[in-house]
């Protein structure tokens, strides 16, 4: 039985629903299994499996501007391997994203290979003015999504919502 | 063939459909022939219009979808040809104009001057559509059969590393930007 909170990403999943979510792009990464497999299992979920986060970008780009609303499950190295889309595609032209980064690298973390981007993260959002919260418990998970979407909408920019250890993972 | 006989010889195709555009040449040429708020410019990430594309053929797949895509740009993404190829949208046709180089920064050359075929590669990513077409009679014959297919089409024409005199049009891009929105949502 892996580690990754299956509990957390139903409600983690379910908010994302309830917020007219219809579209996810998303790249595979431990924390996001059980979040993918629930977006597959969903005649009511298109998920566009990509090959670089990226690519993301301006497919939530093209379903925003036709009217669909869409989010982005992603690691944190996806989110840095993302930058130049946010910036010169959704920023550039003011286009809402909605991020769902798993925060790798934070206390608690024993893969080395994580370490050095999730020293960076939150740095990044904040010199890219990406107004972003921490998901690190249930009891808020719900409404911390509900706020981040009314934000990215009514502002027409990426928002970020971390996907903190204490809440996806359920070892000490 | 240059871009601009090829643009122009297929506008009226172009006219009712979606069209998203990569930065430079292309824009500017095809707003130089008639903007239209069906037509999208994405001025700047490179790579991002194809994925663009597929994020508006998902959304709306009642509407035909044309994406006006570069060498220089798609090999910035080409992955994303995997990606295209994985959900396939039938409402996308997707044109490469493959000039051989970087056209608007000092004309370098790209890796389709070396070999590198674009057709091929997307074939190979598994688009189930593709071909290469060298003059103007055969781009316009491809390009209808594509747009009649029904399927996604990788359609790579070989053009004439040649473009406008200048890149800033007086289109802005958030007014393109909310236009096109408008347009897809109405």
């Amino acid at each position: 039985m892996s580690p990754v909170s299956q509990t957390h990403s139903r409600i983690i999943y379910d908010a994302l629903k309830a917020s007219g979510v219809r579209l996810m792009s998303a790249l595979p990464e431990t924390w996001l299994v059980h979040l993918i497999r629930m977006a597959e299992d969903d005649p009511d979920m298109t998920l566009v499996r990509l090959a670089k986060e990226e690519e993301g970008v301006g497919i939530s780009a093209g379903a925003h501007l036709a009217g669909v609303k869409s989010a982005m499950l992603m690691q944190n190295h996806g989110f840095l391997a993302s930058i130049n889309g946010i910036v010169s595609c959704a920023q550039l032209y003011h286009i809402p994203l909605l991020m769902l980064v798993s925060y790798r690298g934070e206390f608690g973390e024993r893969d080395p290979w994580q370490t050095a981007g999730g020293g960076v993260t939150e740095d990044l959002l904040r010199a890219l003015r990406i107004p972003f919260a921490y998901l690190d418990r249930a009891d808020h998970v719900a409404p911390r999504i509900a706020k981040a979407q009314t934000l990215s909408l009514s502002a027409n920019k990426p928002v970020a919502l971390l996907l903190c250890r204490d809440l996806m993972w359920e070892e000490a | 063939m240059t871009r601009l006989e090829a643009l122009t010889r297929v506008y009226p195709q172009l006219e009712p459909r979606i069209v998203v555009t990569i930065m430079g040449a292309v824009a500017a040429e095809l707003q130089s022939i008639g903007h239209r708020p069906n037509f999208f410019y994405l001025q700047h990430a490179m790579g991002l219009a194809s994925s663009i594309g597929l994020g508006i053929a998902l959304s709306k797949p009642d509407r035909q979808v044309v994406v006006l895509d570069g060498d220089g740009s798609i090999l910035m993404n080409l992955g994303g040809l995997t990606t295209l190829a994985r959900y396939r949208p039938k409402n996308l046709v997707h044109v490469v104009f493959d000039n051989e180089s970087l056209l608007s920064v000092g004309g370098f050359p790209t890796a389709t001057s070396t070999g590198s075929d674009l057709a091929r590669i997307a074939a190979a990513a598994g688009v189930p559509r593709t071909c290469t077409v060298t003059t103007i009679e055969e781009f316009a014959r491809a390009f209808g059969e594509a747009l009649e297919a029904g399927e996604l089409t990788t359609l790579v024409a070989k053009v004439e590393a040649r473009g406008p005199a200048g890149y800033v049009t007086d289109l802005s891009l958030l007014e393109n930007r909310f236009q096109f929105q408008r347009y897809l949502r109405s």
